[in-house]
């Protein structure tokens, strides 16, 4: 079996938090070596060798709450263009939400989806599971069945389970499996409706808006259950600073919690809705500017763990509609990157911290070997240069669904080639 | 006079110069509304459509009237009962509506930003009729000239609006409108129907209307919505009544010379008492549907200026 040996790159890594000048061995899927400076005299003379020109070599992106529209929407996005459009992006690994048509909340419907996902699709793909029946908060799913068919974590995913009774049932239930449950921390009654983040600019757009108290609300809420029932709970999106304390506290009480953020709240905010531009149109709704600084902070310190894309297709129908009536939701496989640069660039977030949220703490959370610079560790990385700047084109994307709020947007730095496993799926042309 | 503006959308945009420009234009067409002789030509050969994707019956007639007044071809169309009960979106109404080559588009929409929306694919001028929370702007104009012709002036006046601001177009284009001409701005209401954060517009919010009505010059009530008296936003009709409703005793504490107005379609024993609105030494409310048809006349008359004169650059 032959070596792939990378030279020359700047190694980013993670879990030490260092950025080296160095090199990396691949063999048979896995990193076999790798080391600061130049490499020593090698044994296996099979080894295909490239210089990375002092390019950023990162673990690949592990992102957690991927829709993929099948089944059901396969118009919107299908596993074919969404495994396209992760390679570009440099997202190894997809874990993908069950919030489709129908629900993924069976193991055959999982199965179905899994085999679909592993034959259209060059980067893994990791399926969630919904936590109760048709995501309605009535019933849990076979959560046993569907950890056996491969489901990494049960979610609902915007559909909060409003009663306590039912939750309460699932999250012991998960326990008891050791299954992960992800929910989105919202109270549903006071955000019913909700277009904007209530404030100024929703007053002066007279948009119905929604309180930032919402989400402390409904943080509030999932840590008292897990106080109760010992769940490992991971929150999809955390977007305010008001939800931070209690989330602080939570981890300091030493509750099994994470929590996440998505690309979108960490690098726009409510004023660029603008004239009512339906791209930037994402629930929860964009926050305002202190918030995205406060939520900025929080991934520094680790306070937030995971960020994700949150790539949500949708077609021009279902946004080329007045806002309140638009749907929700953008795509940001192909953006996660570059977007997350601008954090770099704006000398807020080193790269290493930029990794250890994008790939580093998701593979920790669901327990994969993945995520790490590491002898031993699956050869799942991307080359990337952080400094090249161009204009984003929403047409130039991979994706079914163009919706990214990024188009005709400058940014800085993209992604030169992905690799799942020591082989190349992507390369930029 | 030149109009910069392809639309009226809102009064956000307006420079106080096109608001001045609107209401003396607006004088000229109340002295010629009260001829006998009542036409001009400004919009002979146009066609105007009426979109209405919510109920109206005093605007869409005020724009009607405007429209024929000034000599266009008026269409109304009733979009509710429509092609939107069909399941077509509305930018594909647009688009139908487009290649019938319309001129002037005045729309009404129950959703905030559809009418800025629709503009974008249309080649006409548009002129918003009201979306959803939105704006107003044509209501906001004609409540200025309103003001202006009463008062003599429309700036250094105080200015208190009353009741529903929340869910009310009226207030926000209102208040943005009266703000740029400088004047001061005392929002009355409940919290419930206040608007998140609206202190930082620049305005002066009471919850206590005794102390908000202190020394003013302008009382604007606003319409309460019959789905929200009861319960969700206000406890109860009469309990409105007692603590925001307009009566003689609350508007003795504004200035004497103190006008009073109101949008309609008035709540009488609701938002204000049936006498108030009835006196002509205080209430301008008949006045306001006067200044509405020369206002809408005025607007349109603009816009198709600049309308004509970007097709004659285009065709040249």
């Amino acid at each position: 079996m032959s070596a792939t040996l990378l030279t020359n790159a700047r190694l980013i890594d993670p879990e030490a938090g260092t950025e080296t000048l160095g090199w990396v061995l691949l063999r048979d899927g896995l990193i076999a070596d790798l080391g600061a400076g130049a490499p020593g005299d090698l044994p296996d003379d099979e080894v295909e060798t490239t210089d990375c020109n002092g390019k950023c070599l990162a673990p690949g992106i592990i992102d957690i709450g991927v829709k993929v529209c099948e089944p059901g929407e396969r118009h919107k996005e299908s596993y074919k263009t969404a495994g396209r459009a992760a390679a570009a992006g440099g997202v190894t690994t997809m874990v993908t939400r069950p919030d489709t048509t129908p629900t993924i909340d069976t193991p055959e419907t999982l199965e179905f989806v899994n085999r679909r996902a592993q034959a259209d699709t060059p980067v893994n793909v990791l399926p969630m599971a919904a936590l109760t029946k048709g995501r309605e908060g009535r019933e849990m799913t076979e959560i046993g069945f569907l950890l056996d068919a491969g489901a990494v974590a049960f979610t609902d995913c915007d559909h909060v389970v409003t009663d306590t009774k039912v939750f309460s049932r699932a999250l012991s239930y998960a326990r008891s499996c050791g299954a992960l449950v992800i929910a989105h921390p919202q109270e549903p009654i006071l955000s019913k409706g909700a277009a904007a983040t209530s404030g100024k600019f929703a007053s002066l757009r007279g948009l119905p808006a929604v309180s930032p108290m919402a989400e402390r609300m409904g943080l509030d809420r999932d840590i008292a259950l897990l106080e109760m029932t010992g769940a490992r709970y991971h929150a999809d999106q955390i977007t305010t600073a008001r939800a931070l304390p209690a989330l602080e506290r939570a981890k300091n009480n030493g509750l099994d919690i994470t929590a996440g953020t998505s690309i979108h709240h960490l690098t726009l905010n409510e004023l660029d809705v603008a004239d009512y531009r339906t791209f930037f149109k994402v629930k929860p709704p964009l926050r305002s500017e202190d918030d995205r600084q406060a939520i900025i902070d929080a991934v520094r310190s680790g306070l937030i763990d995971i960020i994700s894309s949150m790539h949500t297709p949708q077609d021009e129908e279902s946004k080329r509609l007045p806002f309140e009536e638009a749907a929700a939701g953008a795509v940001a496989l192909e953006t996660l990157l570059p977007a997350a640069l601008r954090l770099y660039h704006s000398e807020q977030l080193d790269l290493p911290t930029l990794f250890r949220a994008l790939s580093y703490n998701p593979a920790k959370r669901l327990g994969l070997a993945a995520g790490r610079l590491a002898v031993g560790a699956p050869a799942d990385l991307v080359l990337f240069d952080p400094d090249t700047p161009f204009v984003m084109d929403r047409f130039a994307l991979h994706s079914k669904s163009q919706n990214t709020p990024f188009d005709g947007q400058r940014m800085q730095g993209r992604v030169l080639s992905t690799l799942v496993a020591g082989k190349t799926v992507y390369r930029r042309p | 006079m030149t109009f910069s503006h392809k639309h009226l959308l809102g009064i956000e945009h307006l420079h106080p110069r096109d608001i001045t420009a609107i209401l003396d234009l607006a004088d000229e067409y109340v002295d010629l509304n009260r001829r006998a002789e009542k036409h001009a030509d400004a919009l002979r050969g146009l066609t105007q459509v009426n979109m209405f994707f919510e109920n109206s019956t005093r605007t869409q007639a005020s724009f009607e009237l405007a429209g024929k007044r000034l000599g266009a071809d008026v269409m109304n169309m009733a979009m509710q009962a429509s092609s939107i009960k069909k399941g077509e979106t509305l930018i594909d109404t647009a688009m139908t509506l487009n290649a019938m080559h319309p001129d002037l588009l005045v729309v009404r929409h129950p959703h905030s930003g559809a009418v800025d929306l629709l503009a974008q694919k249309v080649n006409c001028a548009v002129l918003n009729a009201g979306d959803g929370r939105h704006e107003h702007p044509t209501q906001a104009l004609l409540d200025a000239l309103t003001i202006r012709r009463a008062k003599g002036r429309l700036h250094r006046l105080n200015i208190a609006i009353c009741g529903d601001i929340a869910h009310s177009r009226v207030a926000r284009s209102n208040l943005i409108l009266l703000g740029k001409m400088e004047n001061r701005i005392r929002l009355i209401g409940p919290p419930t129907l206040m608007p998140s954060q609206i202190s930082e517009f620049g305005v002066e919010v009471y919850d206590d209307m005794r102390e908000g009505l202190q020394d003013v010059d302008v009382v604007m009530m606003l319409r309460l919505q019959k789905e929200r008296m009861d319960g969700g936003f206000i406890p109860s009709e009469r309990e409105y009544y007692h603590r925001y409703g307009l009566d003689a005793e609350k508007l003795a504490l504004a200035k004497p010379d103190a006008i009073v107005m109101h949008p309609g379609p008035m709540n009488r024993g609701v938002e204000i008492d049936g006498t108030i609105a009835d006196d002509i030494n205080r209430s301008v409310i008949q006045e306001q549907v006067e200044m509405g048809v020369a206002v809408r006349m005025a607007a349109m008359d603009l816009l198709a200026r600049a309308l004509k004169a970007q097709r004659l650059a285009e065709a040249g």
